[in-house]
């Protein structure tokens, strides 16, 4: 069959599951939505759709994720006129409801209804207008909670493949200039610019040429390329088949975290339906290109998101970064010219390529083109997968798309790039984020976590928290990294324990200073950065830890006390029964008291307290 | 537990080159649940290395166990968003109550306690896994509640 016929195949299945006559529920059931519930959501559909007589009428089908995690569980839901409403926090008590709701009576349930996906109503607002949307530009997440992730139909129909028919058109080296006017730079993190890149891999002669998709998301915080595998892993797949034509590579490998197990599961089922349709293989639609798509499941080691070790890792050995040169466009896995691009780059690829360079520039920043996907996370309200127009600011991402500090909490600061990134502080909301400006001031673009930091959140903690994650995952090959991140997590115990000195912030600058600048690989070379940036805009923090020996977020453990204000206390107990020692004790509706030797400081009993009576000092 | 699995079926699987050394011990683990010396030996047999290599490898991943963990394993996620909405409480919390250090399995064989570097299920935070399933935005009440029904 050729492609045209099979994508008119595709199209009518499309078709019959977009028919607005026909009752459908959408699950969303990406691994997040698992966590809350979703497959049990599911199954109480399921039992109560046949209570009723409607099982043969509805399709119930797990979707990937809107990225709208706050929300979870996500149901969407159509119903006889067509019209489709989307609910959150949806639980199989719910199910009943629902289809009584809008599938008997026609009618959205207003308890749980968040948006109108099509159609309007006056009491719900439509999906494109919900504020956590609007702003969003949504190209590498396109298919992420609208198609079925293992029905290739679906991606087919949505223009899926046609990048590749088009490369084939185009040749080699025109795929490669088409990237390069696209401006699109590496999302891993790094930013290079992908067309150059390809450029060096295609310029090596060699017998055998590999193009890598680096899906070992290993920056805590950070999920997006979960995201994009679970809910699209044929725009990541066409991305790496477009790549390897581009650079003349025959095989592909998928190095993928072995912590993902349904991004894994969504991949191989993806790789089954390509090599069905004739996407794999020799002599892919008649282009002369042959192609094979290979999945490695990573065994947990931060440093393999470097290129270098994680092509040692595919190789079997302990993996180990090399020094550069040589770089692996010359040789690379197994000696041979290699090419690595991240599963978001790489789904940005096969969008570029169907659409073109031009549409894809006209999004973002004269240096920084087209769009960045972020996991928000942290103290916020909605937290979330997003994906935004390169240049937004700081500020419409926290406040609008994610709707505020959590608890309606002070903004402290916003963590970018995990480990390897930095702490920018509240005076930069109005920062547009690109790679430039977030570099200038002392960030980094990073992969894409964005973690919101509140008031409650310790500056000094962070940097302590980000130094244990870095010393535990260095190799330990070079020394700049093995020691520094070993001194600077000592120094930065110290301190959040009360018994740092002031000298020791001279001396972990200069520290962080050699690790930048001697390091073998990007591990070392930004390990720093958490302590770097949280002393350039934090420093009185550390003061206060080290000179008044008080933790002003009231977070580090050794140097807070916690105390019940007997004015607001009215004995209700609940504290008592949150301790985990037995440090509470009171009469009933009498003020209760914390006795300070038994005290862990775990601050459950604030968690518990209804009447803000427990104080932190 | 599938202990009498034997080991043979598993390596016949994996051709002899180096490359399937990581593929194969994350086969004999999930077999397994853990990589025990016999394992490891017979690994480094069909692959033509010495135990020392595989031995390297395995211990540079953190996913690779040494001993058998316990019939529940918990997992604490320790990613940044969980680290900021508390997960060193959840840890303290199912520390207390197991009497597990990370990294430990009951003598009793009934727990055993780990920390992860993230899920990716960060909007959820704190996260903790029990036997694989994903349990979200935990509290250390809720933590110890999940504990005294899996005792």
């Amino acid at each position: 069959m050729s492609f045209a016929a099979r994508q008119q195949q595709a199209e009518a299945a499309w078709q019959t599951f977009e028919q607005p006559d026909r009752l459908r529920i959408l699950v969303g059931s990406a691994t997040c939505g698992r966590a809350a519930g979703s497959l049990e959501v599911m199954q109480a559909f399921a039992g109560e759709l046949a209570k009723q007589g409607l099982t043969e009428a509805t399709d119930v089908v797990e979707v990937g994720c809107l990225g709208m995690c706050y929300a979870e569980v996500m149901v969407e839901i159509r119903g006889r006129d067509g019209k489709r409403v989307l609910y959150q926090g949806v639980e199989p008590r719910h199910a009943a409801a629902l289809i009584e709701a809008q599938l008997v009576r026609g009618e959205a349930y207003l308890p749980l209804a968040l948006a109108m996906m099509t159609g309007a109503d006056e009491a719900v607002p439509t999906f494109a207008d919900l504020p956590m949307i609007k702003p969003q530009v949504r190209i590498v997440l396109r298919n992420c909670g609208v198609i079925d992730p293992t029905n290739i139909d679906h991606y087919l129909a949505r223009g899926g493949y046609q990048g590749m028919t088009r490369a084939f058109a185009m040749g080699p080296d025109q795929v490669i200039e088409e990237m390069k006017a696209s401006g699109l730079r590496g999302r891993g993190g790094a930013g290079f610019p992908t067309g150059v890149k390809w450029g060096f891999a295609r310029n090596s002669v060699a017998d055998q040429k590999y193009v890598i998709c680096n899906a070992d998301e290993g920056d805590p915080g950070a999920f997006m390329d979960r995201s994009v595998l679970e809910g699209d892993p044929h725009a990541v797949l066409e991305g790496l088949l477009i790549a390897g034509y581009a650079i003349g590579a025959s095989v592909g490998y998928v190095y993928c975290r072995a912590e993902y197990p349904l991004a894994i599961e969504r991949l191989q089922t993806a790789i089954a339906q390509m090599r069905e349709l004739g996407f794999l293989g020799a002599d892919i639609l008649g282009s002369g290109f042959g192609f094979e798509i290979k999945i490695k499941k990573g065994a947990g080691a931060f440093v393999c998101g470097e290129e270098t070790s994680l092509m040692q890792s595919i190789e079997g050995k302990r993996g180990m970064p090399l020094s550069k040169p040589p770089f692996p466009a010359v040789s690379g896995l197994f000696g041979k010219p290699t090419n690595i691009n991240n599963v978001e780059t790489l789904a940005a690829v096969s969008a570029i390529m169907e659409k073109g360079a031009a549409w894809y520039a006209g999004y973002g920043t004269e240096k920084s083109r087209g769009t960045k996907t972020f996991a928000l996370a942290g103290k916020i309200t909605r937290t979330g997968l997003i994906e935004v127009p390169m240049g937004i600011s700081l500020r419409t991402i926290i406040n609008e798309i994610g709707g505020g500090v959590l608890d309606g909490k002070q903004f402290k600061a916003v963590q970018t790039g995990g480990p390897s990134g930095g702490c920018i502080p509240a005076q930069f909301i109005d920062l547009a984020v690109d790679y430039e400006r977030l570099a200038e001031v002392g960030s980094i673009m990073g992969s894409g976590g964005m973690i919101v930091i509140d008031e409650e959140s310790c500056m000094v903690d962070m940097a302590r928290y980000f130094l244990s994650f870095t010393e535990n995952e260095s190799c330990g090959k070079c020394v700049p990294c093995r020691m520094g991140t070993q001194h600077l997590l000592r120094m930065l115990t110290t301190i959040t324990e009360g018994r740092g000195t002031l000298e020791q912030l001279e001396i972990m600058r200069k520290i962080g200073d050699a690790m930048k600048n001697a390091s073998l690989c990007g591990l070392g070379q930004t390990a720093a950065n958490p302590v770097l940036t949280t002393l350039q805009y934090f420093e009185d923090e550390y003061r206060a830890h080290i000179v008044d020996k008080k933790c002003p977020a009231g977070a580090c453990r050794a140097l807070i006390r916690f105390d019940i204000d007997p004015a607001r206390c009215t004995g209700c107990g609940a504290c008592l029964r949150a301790c985990p020692v037995a440090a509470i004790s009171g009469e009933k509706k009498q003020p209760h008291t914390i006795d300070q030797e038994l005290c862990i400081q775990c601050g459950s009993c604030r968690q518990a307290c209804k009447f803000t009576a427990v104080l932190v000092a | 537990m599938s202990e009498q699995f034997p080991l043979e079926t598993i390596l016949a699987d994996f051709g002899r080159e180096r490359d399937n050394l990581i593929p194969l011990l994350q086969e004999v683990q999930e077999r397994f649940h853990y990589l025990s010396p016999e394992a490891v030996q017979a690994v480094a047999d069909h692959l033509e290395l010495s135990e020392n290599d595989v031995y390297g490898v395995a211990t540079f991943y953190a996913q690779f166990r040494f001993v058998p963990p316990g019939l529940h394993h918990i997992k604490v996620c320790e990613g940044t968003a969980c680290h900021v909405r508390g997960s060193d409480r959840i840890l303290d919390a199912i520390s207390r109550s197991t009497g597990l250090k990370p990294g430990q399995t009951g003598d009793d064989g009934t727990f055993s306690l780990e920390r992860v570097a993230c899920f990716g299920s960060c909007a959820l935070a704190p996260v903790v896994v029990v036997d694989d399933k994903v349990y979200g935005r935990m509290t250390a009440a809720k933590t110890n509640k999940l504990i005294e029904d899996k005792k």
